[in-house]
């Protein structure tokens, strides 16, 4: 009867977001910008941001989740991502599970939008089913970890509104601030901070903030590495909870683009034998 | 006896036939990107049922089984060609019918553009209702393994799948005919009479070698999923019937008395549709169906809702609402009817996302023109990272002598699963 009991993702899209955003060029901010002149830039450098990691056509890649509570208990998901970028709507995605053991097999479609709803498919292999699943839900935990559905899907510029904030420094390397409050009441954050590099314009860290506008989440990119020498993309990131002292490690493999991926990759038939 | 021997004779030649299609296939293709992988499960399952059986020679309280479900996979071609075999065995302690076998999946695909071919002992569900599945006819019911009639037997079949911009078409091909499995004399779950394997008839001449027909089209339109089609052949669900067996000496009384299964012939069309609107999901599903004897419509439709982040935590809450309507209506002892006539359902679902994922279900079903419900309550969560423990809780009630839940009045059962995933 129930027959989505395995796992129930309710949102999850592009699972490779490596770099979220890039930023472009302001290289001297000597005075404190007015409200209206801070909004734009967010607006212009998330804008220029997006324009630079916009190209890659198809890729995929292998991710590793290491879970840990508080008491340092890991636990490990393993997953394949395969994603196919649309330049008129978000992309399509196919993400595949292998472990936790109980759950592999089952895999995961996702059309999204940059506004509005994404349509989601879940294929639960005990079954043979495909299940069309509301997407509504962004704030809840993807297969127990602290990322939500939708820190893991990818960055539209339509998904946010902006706030320059200033400069500051993270490991000796010049960074932007930029505030981002979510367009979509159904987000699980007022807004995030983010930390981009000014060299390179890669994502160096993200706070989070929940309803209540308190700190709840600290996400921390490591060791990137370029590919087809534009796109930047992280071999690791950290993924602190500040509220319940858990954390989750994400680890990517084998980044591959442009690998000759179609639109014909991406339907319920590609889904029922995606492995 | 005569049955377990004709299986595993299917069972070897099945399997002698997979590895000699594997080996020529494999032969050429060694060359371009091919992929080996051994995954399944091994289960240890015990009931515990609250009364003593209401017939002869059931198992009074205890039941426990073992069961293993190893998946072989193999791809090659970059995964354009694969291969899927899927065995399955359990060994249960006490009612001998639910020791049994079955190949859940021999199966090859060949994938081309936008279209792809898939040959062999396969498993295709179609429908999106949760309480009943009424459009879902390709598979027979493996119903001696669970209670919901979820297990399904592998059907043979060959399925040419068309990728459309205008939907999905597939088209199948059915050879060969597997029967229902029922409990046997010492099991519960089961009516007053047992199901006869043997004796066994059918409508068509052909008798289990029918060859069956189905077409479907399904598509993705905006909010809604939808699928449409046509299927002829040998219904599914047997009409039982009682058979006073000849050889009365050395049987016991309650022992000369079997139910006869038979098949009949039947067209029926069928139609599913989803709309998932927010954190609702509106469903519905409809048949037609034509025999010799009958012609009738049924229905299942509701909603499933899902409530997020109830009281501020992680854990999911989801309801769900489920009507079952067929145009037959109840069955009595004049003309046969439908047990899902005019029944309401109602479920909780609660998915607490943590790292173990532990979930609880809840379902009731009740029929509206006489005192019968039933209610199913589940719970499962990962133990580490390979295990999966369940514990199920079920009763049934009803007044209806001709109910199916009077037979099973008396079998309200807690069971317990461990599995082990490798």
């Amino acid at each position: 009867m129930f027959t989505n009991k395995i796992i129930a993702p309710k949102k999850l899209s592009n699972l490779i977001i490596g770099t979220l955003l890039s930023i472009s060029t302001f290289s001297s901010v000597a005075l404190p910008l007015g409200e209206k002149a801070a909004q734009a830039r967010g607006l212009e450098i998330s804008q220029e941001a997006k324009h630079r990691d916009t190209g890659w056509v198809d890729g995929t890649v292998d991710m590793l989740m290491v879970l840990r509570n508080k008491q340092g208990q890991e636990s490990v998901r393993e997953i394949k991502s395969k994603s196919l970028e649309l330049l008129n709507d978000g992309d399509k995605s196919l993400t595949i599970f292998n472990k936790p053991r109980d759950v592999k097999g089952t895999a995961f479609l996702s059309f999204s939008h940059p506004v509005g709803n994404d349509d989601q498919w879940l294929y639960l292999p005990s079954l043979k089913r495909v299940k069309r699943i509301a997407s509504r839900n962004k704030s809840g935990p993807f297969m127990g970890s602290e990322f939500s559905f939708e820190d893991l899907s990818s960055f539209e510029i339509e998904k946010y509104s902006y706030n320059y904030l200033g400069d500051e420094k993270i490991n000796g390397a010049d960074n932007f601030m930029v505030e981002q409050f979510p367009v979509d009441e159904n987000s699980g954050y007022t807004r995030r901070i983010v930390w981009i590099d000014q060299a390179e314009y890669r994502v160096q860290k993200i706070d989070f903030y929940d309803r209540k506008n308190a700190l709840l989440k600290t996400l921390s990119y490591h060791g990137y590495q370029q590919y087809l020498s534009k796109f930047w993309r992280a071999d690791k990131a950290e993924m602190i909870n500040h509220q319940s002292g858990k954390s989750t490690t994400l680890k990517w493999d084998n980044y591959e683009f442009k690998t000759g991926l179609v639109d014909g990759d991406f339907n319920r038939n590609t889904l029922k034998r995606a492995r | 006896m005569m049955k377990k021997r004709n299986l595993l004779t299917f069972f070897e030649k099945l399997l002698l036939a997979s590895f000699l299609v594997i080996i020529i296939l494999l032969m050429p293709s060694f060359s371009k990107a091919s992929e080996f992988e051994l995954s399944g499960k091994v289960g240890f399952e015990q009931r515990y049922f609250l009364n003593e059986g209401q017939y002869d020679n059931q198992l009074t309280h205890t039941q426990a089984s073992l069961y293993i479900e190893p998946e072989l996979y193999w791809s090659w071609d970059d995964g354009v060609s694969s291969i899927t075999f899927k065995p399955f065995y359990r060994i249960d302690e006490r009612d001998e019918e639910r020791t049994h076998g079955d190949i859940r999946e021999l199966s090859y695909i060949y994938v081309g553009d936008n279209w792809e071919i898939r040959a062999g002992i396969r498993k295709e569900f179609w429908g999106v209702t949760e309480f009943q599945h009424l459009v879902d006819v390709i598979n027979q019911t493996d119903g001696i393994e669970g209670f919901d009639g979820e297990d399904k037997l592998g059907q043979q079949m060959l399925n040419l799948s068309l990728v459309k911009n205008w939907g999905i078409i597939d088209i199948y091909l059915l050879p060969g005919f597997r029967e229902q499995t029922f409990a046997g004399n010492n099991g519960r779950l089961r009516s007053a009479y047992v199901v006869d394997d043997n004796n066994v008839r059918y409508e068509s001449s052909a008798k289990e070698n029918h060859l069956d027909f189905a077409a479907r089209w399904s598509h993705s339109v905006d909010v809604f999923d939808m699928g449409v089609y046509w299927f002829h052949g040998t219904n599914r669900d047997p009409i039982l019937s009682l058979q006073f067996t000849n050889d009365i000496a050395g049987t016991k009384p309650s022992e000369q008395v079997k139910l006869q299964q038979h098949y009949v012939q039947m067209d029926q069309l069928g139609f599913d549709i989803q709309a998932t609107i927010d954190d609702w999901l509106w469903k519905f599903e409809g048949i037609y169906r034509s025999t010799n004897s009958n012609n009738f419509w049924a229905t299942q439709a509701g909603f499933e809702y899902t409530y997020v982040g109830i009281l501020d935590s992680n854990a999911d809450l989801g309801w769900l609402v489920e009507y079952a309507w067929d145009s037959r209506g109840e069955g009595d002892a004049e003309k046969a009817g439908s047990a899902m006539q005019n029944d309401l359902f109602f479920g909780a679902r609660l998915a607490l996302n943590d790292i173990q994922s532990t979930e609880m279900l809840m379902g009731v079903g009740s029929d509206l023109e006489h005192n019968a419900f039933s209610l199913l309550v589940e719970a499962n969560r990962r133990l580490g990272e390979s295990v999966k423990i369940s514990l199920d809780l079920r009763l049934m009630q009803s007044s209806e002598p001709t109910d199916i839940l009077n037979a099973l009045k008396k079998d309200d059962h807690i069971q317990l699963s461990l599995e082990w995933y490798y």
